[in-house]
């Protein structure tokens, strides 16, 4: 968790998904998906969760897979 | 980025245009055997940037060996035009019936390449041009085809120049506009330009002038010079706290900090963009504030890089308040400066609420700053407080009501 | 109406498919702004929020009418789209790319001169119409526009993108609305100056009033003053001067290429003085803008 931003995954959800996580570690512009323990999950990179620009390309990838929450609303 | 005197001379003589035979030194003994080499007169010439060099005491004249390593010495690790001088020129001295100067320069109104000639030579043109205007020639050039000798021609005839003079001083005036476009140089001036009494023009001074915009595609001619990168020929030399701004700038391709300057103030300033920075800067000064920095912090910039740079600006040792001004921002984001400034600020193990006097960046994402600021209790200000009233509210904060 | 722009003028993006180019773009398009193509050599085919992406301008131009392009390209490529862009007929060209050598500018600028064409820029973020038309990346997502800029009577030229929203959101708050906000640029050879837009706004009925804001740095506020006094203009000018700290720092450059002072006439009290002897009304911050506007309306 960031101080300003979480970002979590639901890896049955994202497992699921065909080439999903290799789709969320393209489309975040800041990098803050990562391979995870194989390839079809993600690792969420704490250290870049603050550089978060909320632009949704995460959560439209998988609706119900990512959630991206503002810890300041 | 400046070129001293030694290198436009350099420059100068590469492209035909004759100058003082000379050396470049950095010692009284090497000047003294210099002079000895070139034997009569010499000039003994400080190698620092600034027109006032002579009256300064950077340009003595000296007559022999002993008299030239004296000169060399007077000069050598004195501080002339705000520079510490480590290398001298010792050159011929060249007696001249007539001195000219000729810049080929820009002339931002027209947006042409001009030339400014005069035959009151050995002085600033601009000065020339206040005290005598007559005497100050010009032509503009075009820039879509060749530099245009008769261009030149027309100006030597202007200066009464005729026969062999004419057509020498053509010939330099063309270089010179060659030399200016060829290497991207704002301005390449020989300002004391000599006619000798046997009919040469010899270019006994010289500035040049390389437009930073220009420095990346003229890696050819720094190198020829012996230029490393390390050389950035400010005004001054950076200082440390300047350095680490820059590592931190480039280490982070996203956004931009701007110059950052270093002051001796206690002010800290975390500020916006080119016009607003300058703007909020002046503003706290008028107010009675003492800044401790300048940094202009835009073109989106990371949460990473806020925060860095509000660790920096706290960092120096008088600064324990900071205020976080800009114009109203279009592509650079309120809510991630916002969340850099105060990460940076609680890293340090300070209270944003106490640290940041006043945090004034409308504009994109303004409503998720300020949910933000809120949830920290920091003063926060929209579009309806003027930078002004923003830096007025600062200063109050850190000097006391 | 306004000057440059109307309500059908209709352009295109060099460099379209660029970060910053996609943004406004799509910021343009919000704001309702016709783009009818874009160029990025090798992404032709493609589009970029439905507008149609080409390898070349004269494609666009071949096909349908183009008043204008705005050029975001990087930097050793800026000249040459400027040509081609100038080449293909193109009238009008906003160039925000930051970094242009003056020799390159100077260069542009009288290709554009010979063909009838008009630059805005180079570093500059372009032109704006409220309500009619955006031209360029002023004033970010259009919920920010609208809230900076508003239709209405002052015209505004701006050396600082940033300060020209910054001025105009103060005209706005404090219920003056603009007739065209212009980011001229903040570099030392731009091809339009103070002086050179001002007859558009002495010819346009809905100028009644024109605020500048200005830095260290060249010799535009003298022109514009000379300008003033040569054509008894009608119209009140009210200026803005920054970077008054800088008159003791020669040598020294901040915040744009073009901000160093170098000589007198380069600083801020000189331009202050020359602008005042025309009988242009300094304001001291930028919240004095709006009253002092206000005054000379009045007359
Ligand atoms: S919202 Fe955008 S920036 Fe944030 S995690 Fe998702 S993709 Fe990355």
């Amino acid at each position: 968790m960031g101080m300003f931003i979480s970002v979590e995954t639901d890896d049955t959800v994202i497992r699921k998904g065909n080439g999903l996580a290799k789709r969320l570690i393209e489309v975040c512009p800041v990098n803050i998906f990562a391979a995870g323990t194989d390839a079809n999950s993600v690792a969420v990179v704490e250290d870049n969760v603050d550089e978060c620009t909320l632009c949704d390309l995460c959560t439209q990838a998988s609706p119900d897979g990512v959630r991206v929450v503002k810890l300041y609303d | 980025m400046h070129f001293y005197e030694f290198e436009a001379k350099r420059i100068l003589a590469k492209h035909g245009v004759a100058v003082p035979k000379g050396k470049l030194v950095g010692s009284a003994a090497e000047a003294a055997s210099a002079a000895q080499e070139l034997g009569g007169d010499v000039y003994v010439k400080a190698q620092v940037f600034g027109r006032n060099r002579g009256k300064a005491g950077g340009i003595k004249e000296a007559s022999g060996a002993a008299d030239a390593g004296k000169a060399a010495a007077a000069i050598i690790g004195t501080e002339i035009c705000g520079a510490k001088v480590d290398r001298v020129l010792v050159e011929e001295k060249i007696a001249a019936e007539t001195l000219f100067a000729i810049n080929a320069t820009y002339d931002a109104a027209a947006k042409r390449p001009v030339l400014v000639a005069t035959d009151a030579g050995g002085k600033d043109l601009d000065d020339v041009n206040d005290e005598t205007p007559e005497r100050v020639k010009r032509r503009h050039l075009s820039l879509l085809g060749p530099v245009l000798p008769y261009r030149s021609k027309e100006l030597a005839h202007d200066l009464g120049l005729s026969g062999s003079g004419l057509n020498r001083m053509t010939g330099v005036v063309t270089r010179l506009a060659e030399i200016c476009r060829q290497y991207d140089l704002t301005h390449a001036e020989v300002n004391a330009l000599a006619l000798t009494s046997d009919g040469r023009l010899v270019a006994l001074d010289a500035h040049m002038e390389l437009e930073a915009e220009g420095r990346y595609r003229q890696k050819g001619i720094v190198e020829e010079l012996g230029i490393t990168d390390a050389d950035t020929r400010g005004a001054r030399a950076p200082t440390e706290w300047e350095l680490e701004a820059i590592r931190i700038d480039e280490e982070d391709p996203r956004g931009l900090i701007g110059p950052a300057v270093d002051f001796d103030g206690d002010m800290g300033l975390v500020i916006g963009a080119g016009g607003g920075s300058i703007t909020t800067f002046d503003a706290v000064k008028r107010l009675g504030g003492n800044p401790a920095n300048y940094a202009a912090l835009g073109g989106n910039p990371s949460v990473d890089k806020a925060r860095r740079l509000t660790k920096l600006v706290l960092s120096k040792p008088k600064v324990n308040k900071i205020c976080v001004i800009s114009n109203v921002v279009s592509n650079t984001r309120a809510d991630l400066v916002a969340r850099g400034v105060i990460k940076g600020v609680l890293e340090l193990g300070l209270d944003p609420a106490e640290t940041i006097t006043i945090f004034r960046v409308p504009g994109a994402w303004e409503a998720d700053a300020a949910k933000i600021l809120k949830k920290y209790n920091i003063d926060y200000c929209d579009r309806t407080v003027s930078i002004s009233e923003a830096a007025r509210r600062a200063v109050a904060k850190v000097y006391g009501e | 109406m306004a000057i440059l722009l109307n309500e059908d003028f209709q352009f295109i993006v060099q460099g379209i498919t660029g970060r910053e180019a996609v943004n406004f773009t799509r910021e343009c398009l919000e704001y309702g702004s016709k783009i009818v193509g874009g160029v990025t050599p090798g992404k032709g085919g493609r589009d970029v929020y439905g507008v149609p992406v080409f390898d070349t301008v004269r494609e666009i131009t071949e096909s349908r009418r183009v008043d204008g392009s705005v050029i975001t390209v990087p930097l050793a490529f800026a000249a040459d789209a400027a040509i081609e862009a100038i080449d293909a007929g193109v009238k009008l060209i906003v160039i925000i790319t930051e970094g242009i050598t003056r020799l390159d500018a100077a260069m542009i600028v009288e290709y554009a001169d010979y063909h009838g064409a008009r630059v805005i820029g180079p570093n500059c973020l372009g032109v704006m119409v409220p309500n009619v038309c955006r031209f360029g990346s002023l004033g970010g997502p259009a919920v920010d526009v609208r809230k900076a800029f508003t239709p209405g009577n002052v015209g505004v030229m701006s050396r600082s993108g940033g300060m020209t929203t910054e001025i105009c959101s103060t005209l706005t708050t404090n219920g003056l609305g603009q007739s065209t906000a212009l980011s001229i640029g903040g570099d030392p050879v731009i091809g339009s100056t103070y002086a050179d837009l001002m007859p558009l706004f002495e010819a346009d009925p809905d100028t009644e009033a024109v605020v500048i804001y200005s830095e260290p740095g060249g010799s535009a506020e003298a022109e514009l003053a000379k300008w003033v006094e040569d054509n008894n203009s009608r119209l009140p000018i009210i200026a803005f001067v920054s970077g008054r700290f800088m008159d003791d720092m020669p040598g020294m450059s901040f915040g744009h290429a073009g901000t160093v002072v170098n000589r007198k006439e380069d600083s801020p009290a000189e331009k202050i003085r020359r602008m005042g002897a025309a009988g242009i009304r300094v304001a001291d911050q930028v919240g004095d803008i709006p009253d002092l506007v206000k005054e000379a309306l009045k007359g």
